[in-house]
């Protein structure tokens, strides 16, 4: 478990990011952190590995204060993506830089092959494992930026905005290996503003605005929620948006795709089909 | 008059790689269209349009063959700087465009380069922050603008040398929906306003399509589909490897349910006008 206690946390500049927020993560569970630029909301996820470390109060990683622990301590159990990967990589090679984790944690050998291998082929990164990823395409490095953190699977996940750049089948890919972590029984954060891609995952929300946490809901309930995702200026997910505009009414809890709202449509047709 | 880009029978390889990136691509676009261009990654999107302002081949070499043509120019045997008062490009990071002290010196580089004189730069600069809505900004360092405003600034750069023709290479990856949106409705005012040519490479359909005249599909270096959205949306983008937006699948969902409608609605306002009407 993750426990963010009442936590501040002021940059050197003097600018105060985190205003007081608490949240705690559980094993197993998806959280997507969302809102608008400067929300706070990659200041609190570098807390979550001891990046950067509270102002005032205090972060728990399994019962341990992030205060007692070095970074390098901490990542083993939590593996954060940065949201601009080129900040992340130093190695020759695609292949180098995904074993590089593994190295340091004291895997061997055929092991570190093996996951390599098996990451790599995951990430559609197999033919480039000898380029330098400096020379990847923008979607190409943030799908290594993620495999070098996957492969050594730590137990709490922290994604920085993993679907840009990314294609459909890629985002498909990524949504696959959250699902997976989460079957584990490991727990995925993501910061995103690609609704699409949460109404995909549904997973708990907690929208930030101007260094506080405004809402932390279910997906359900909190994306269709116009008024607060206007407040963390989010735009609504497109069928949120019709089933406002169709019904007139400000919240249909839960009618987030197009399944959803066919659901709720289809017996509207029916009755206008048997009066014709 | 020429049309803005006219292309036919073109291959591209890039120097030292194997395969053709652009496979016989066949492409005419008027002046005054808003082209939304996309596809799967690597599918030769952003090949394509490095060659709209000549920098393949003139600044990636490979092997270029068949025929094209930008605002009347062959690219081919168009040096770089004089395709660049034709053809402006945006690119995804505005952070790679923009360099100077002041967002006024950004703006006013390209035609300082130009040897313009000083009232003309001031004019030009002058119109392009107003027309990108930054004219209060222009004092500003780029490094104190959010990520919406560079590349806002980026775009007047690009408007102050006056081009046929500006190419937007996923301009909004970086940056929130709601940013995002205001570009692209930034674009269709440019578009309409001025009569420029936008060709934009996007992701992002659901907020951009609306914006459109034509959109084309690439799929492994060839153009797979090509015509207006709503028409293209009939095909199963998925297919290519491209999302399609969730009001477009609703819509399908309808028809497979036996509805059929002349044009499916891109905007959320006609999709629930059409819904009031197939329901009451």
């Amino acid at each position: 478990m993750i426990e963010v206690l009442d936590v501040y946390y002021t940059y050197p500049n003097g600018f105060t990011a985190l205003k007081g927020v608490s949240l705690t993560i559980d094993r197993g569970e998806c959280i997507a952190i969302m809102g608008e630029n400067g929300a706070g909301k990659t200041t609190l996820i570098k807390h979550f590995n001891g990046l950067l470390k509270p102002t005032r109060g205090a972060v728990l990683v399994d019962g341990s204060n992030t205060m007692d622990l070095s970074v390098a301590q901490l990542s083993r159990k939590v593996g954060l993506v940065f949201q601009n990967p080129e900040h992340q990589f130093f190695s020759e090679t695609v292949e180098d830089e995904v074993a590089f984790a593994l190295k340091n944690f004291g895997f061997q050998g055929d092991e570190i092959k093996q996951r390599v291998d098996q990451v790599l082929e995951r990430m559609g990164l197999t033919h480039y494992r000898q380029s330098s990823p400096f020379n990847l395409s923008g979607g190409e490095k943030k799908r290594l930026a993620i495999a070098s953190v996957v492969v050594f699977n730590p137990d709490y996940l922290i994604l920085d905005e993993p679907t840009i750049g990314q294609d459909y089948l890629q985002k498909r890919e990524i949504i696959g290996i959250i699902r997976s972590f989460l079957k584990e029984g490991k727990a995925v954060v993501i910061v995103t503003h690609d609704l699409e891609f949460v109404v995909d995952l549904r997973p708990r929300i907690i929208l930030m605005s101007q260094g506080r946490i405004i809402l932390d809901d279910t997906a359900d309930k909190a994306l269709s929620n116009l008024k607060l995702l206007d407040e963390a200026s989010l735009l609504p997910p497109q069928i949120v948006e019709l089933a406002y505009k169709f019904f007139n009414s400000p919240s249909l809890e839960g009618v987030l795709d197009e399944d959803d709202l066919m659901k709720i449509i289809k017996p509207l047709l029916a009755r206008r089909r048997g009066q014709q | 008059m020429p049309k803005a880009i006219k292309v036919r029978g073109l291959h591209y390889r890039y120097e030292g790689m194997d395969g053709d990136v652009l496979v016989d691509v066949n492409l005419e676009v008027e002046r005054g269209e808003f082209v939304l261009l996309t596809g799967a990654s690597g599918c030769g999107k952003t090949t394509l349009c490095r060659c709209f302002n000549g920098l393949i081949p003139h600044f990636y070499g490979g092997d270029l063959r068949g025929e094209i043509c930008v605002a009347g120019f062959n690219v081919r045997e168009t040096p770089i700087h004089k395709m660049a008062l034709k053809v402006g490009f945006i690119f995804q990071n505005p952070d790679s465009q923009l360099f100077s002290l002041t967002v006024e010196r950004d703006v006013a580089f390209g035609l300082e380069n130009l040897g313009m004189d000083r009232e003309e730069i001031k004019r030009r600069v002058d119109w392009a922050l107003e027309v990108v809505g930054m004219k209060e900004y222009r004092h500003f360092a780029p490094y104190e603008l959010s990520g919406g405003q560079k590349q806002r600034i980026a775009i007047a750069s690009v408007l102050a040398m006056n081009p046929e023709v500006i190419v937007l290479d996923e301009p909004t990856a970086y940056l929130d929906p709601k940013t995002a949106l205001r570009i692209f409705q930034l674009l269709d005012e440019l578009n309409r306003r001025l009569g420029l040519t936008v060709i934009l490479v996007e992701h992002r359909l659901d907020l951009a399509s609306r914006y459109a005249s034509r959109l084309i599909v690439m799929s492994r270096g060839r153009i797979v589909l090509d015509g207006d959205p709503p028409t293209v949306f009939h095909h199963k983008l998925e297919e290519y490897g491209v999302t399609t937006p969730r009001l477009i699948r609703f819509f399908r969902k309808l028809e497979r349910e036996g509805y059929s409608f002349e044009s499916i609605p891109l905007t959320t306002e006609e999709a629930a006008t059409v819904l009031r009407r197939i329901t009451s």
